[in-house]
């Protein structure tokens, strides 16, 4: 089949798509079904240890446990060290530091 | 001729238009598709990682007490226990044992926790799945670790945990208190820190303001603000992410302005000839506005699913070398696909509406243009 006008084919493409991006909505719900188990698997090795952190940066103390840093350890090493680590520019700083 | 008739009819001549100038406009697409793509990762990114942290650290310790000693994180004396048990509403206290390992065969930093109901005997470890993954091959079941004072001890691997658990227990190594304090010579009566559990929720800030009062040299941290932590930490509205992605929004609406202000001299000839044939401004205009829906939304949909496959599919493989900085050991996660309306809103408003912006004066410049005058030209 041949589409004769382009316009058919814009609309076509917008709609193919449209009906993509339902599907990632769609995958999304499915996947959150289908991983309560894992999450039951991780909520209880939370519990079990007393974790208060996800491992995501290992590089710095600060980085792997951000909730229970203190404010100074970004700047540990001596007085005038800056903070250097490189996951430490994706962090924000935890709010209950920052605030006063 | 109908309203939508001639919508069509002036969409069918800028996709054919567009399909004319081919190279210069897939270069367009192509940039646009890359800056939405992005930024969708990046947002998507951000939004699974604190919704998992939600999800996980919902079972995190009610309140954890750090003990401080000139502005530093030092261990706690278990006598502190009682006068904590002490505190009207708290339920249970007990002390944590947990430290940080350095492996210098190949560089990774480990976390080790005491576990009190240790499964296995003395001369044992259970370690997650990213220090399994990193282990040298020599070693083999037995994981020698160097102690504080010096000495070895040789770990046998009894159990390794699931790769599925890897977000919260990667660079785990799990072993009895006895060889956490042999380890890192950490003597009897102290620990890492407390935790405890309080009887109403409602009552944590104020248990947590009483420890304080108590214990100055304390520092509790609610659950709460674990979970807070997660909140802000991961807000892509803020921080160096931000910044970067500002730059790069801006770039490519200089590059959108720059592109539509430098009409080519094929483009001009065109405008002048519709003009001439008996096309209104409102009409030039109108066909300018279709190029920008046709560019825009192609791009965005492409931007906005290549993300999503990128973040959720591909693990943000882009980003690993970001996100890794200079950690050895980084967990192979696979994270909770997020995409609401709204983000996908927000994404469409951080794209398509600077875009819009950046072409709408050029547009209009174009439109205006004196038929003679470029025909001439």
């Amino acid at each position: 089949m041949t589409l004769r006008r382009e316009s058919t084919a814009f609309f076509l493409f917008v709609a193919l798509c449209l009906a993509f991006l339902l599907l990632l909505f769609a995958h999304a719900s499915w996947r959150e079904k289908a991983d309560l188990g894992i999450y039951g698997e991780k909520r209880e090795i939370v519990k079990a240890l007393g974790l208060t952190d996800l491992c995501l940066f290992t590089e710095a103390r600060y980085t792997r446990h951000p909730a229970v840093a203190d404010r100074f350890t970004p700047f540990q090493d001596h007085p005038m060290s800056l903070e250097h680590f490189p996951s430490a520019s994706i962090l924000l700083p935890p709010p209950h530091l920052s605030a006063p | 001729m109908s309203w939508t008739g001639k919508q069509r009819n002036i969409l069918d001549f800028t996709l054919s238009s567009l399909l004319r100038r081919k190279g210069r406009n897939a270069a367009l697409v192509f940039v646009y598709t890359f800056v939405v793509f992005l930024l969708a990762s990046v947002v998507f990114l951000a939004q699974s990682i604190k919704e998992e942290a939600k999800e996980v650290l919902r079972e995190a310790p009610e309140i954890v007490v750090q003990r401080l000693v000139a502005g530093r994180h030092d261990l706690i004396p278990e006598t502190y226990i009682g006068k904590i048990r002490g505190i009207p509403g708290v339920q249970s206290v007990k002390p944590r044992l947990w430290g940080y390992y350095y492996e210098p065969l190949n560089g990774a930093n480990y976390t080790v926790i005491a576990d009190e109901n240790y499964p296995y005997e003395k001369g044992t470890v259970v370690i997650g799945n990213g220090v399994a993954r990193h282990l040298p091959p020599l070693v083999g079941k037995t994981m020698p670790m160097r102690t504080y004072g010096g000495s070895y001890l040789f770990m046998r691997i009894r159990e390794t945990l699931s790769s599925e658990s890897e977000l919260v227990s990667s660079d785990l190594i799990l072993l009895s208190v006895d060889d956490f304090r042999k380890l890192f010579r950490i003597p009897e009566g102290v620990g890492t820190d407390l935790v405890l559990t309080v009887r109403n929720p409602r009552e944590v800030a104020t248990v947590a303001g009483k420890i304080v009062e108590i214990l100055p040299d304390t520092r509790p941290i609610t659950r709460s603000e674990v979970l807070r932590t997660y909140d802000a930490v991961f807000d892509w509205r803020g921080g160096m992410i931000f910044a970067n992605l500002i730059g790069a929004l801006f770039a490519f609406v200089i590059f959108a302005w720059d592109k539509a202000t430098g009409l080519s001299a094929e483009e001009r000839r065109e405008i002048g000839i519709l003009k001439g044939l008996g096309w209104e401004t409102s009409d030039v205009i109108l066909m300018k506005f279709w190029e920008g829906v046709v560019v825009s939304l192609s791009s965005f949909f492409l931007g906005v699913i290549l993300a999503y496959v990128h973040v959720f599919f591909a693990s943000a493989t882009l980003f690993e070398s970001a996100l890794k900085g200079w950690s050895v050991l980084y967990p192979a996660f696979r994270l909770k696909p997020v995409i609401t309306p709204y983000l996908v809103s927000v994404l469409f408003f951080l794209t398509v509406v600077p875009y819009t912006f950046a072409t709408i004066v050029p547009s209009w410049r174009a439109a205006t243009t004196d038929p003679d005058a470029v025909m001439r030209a």
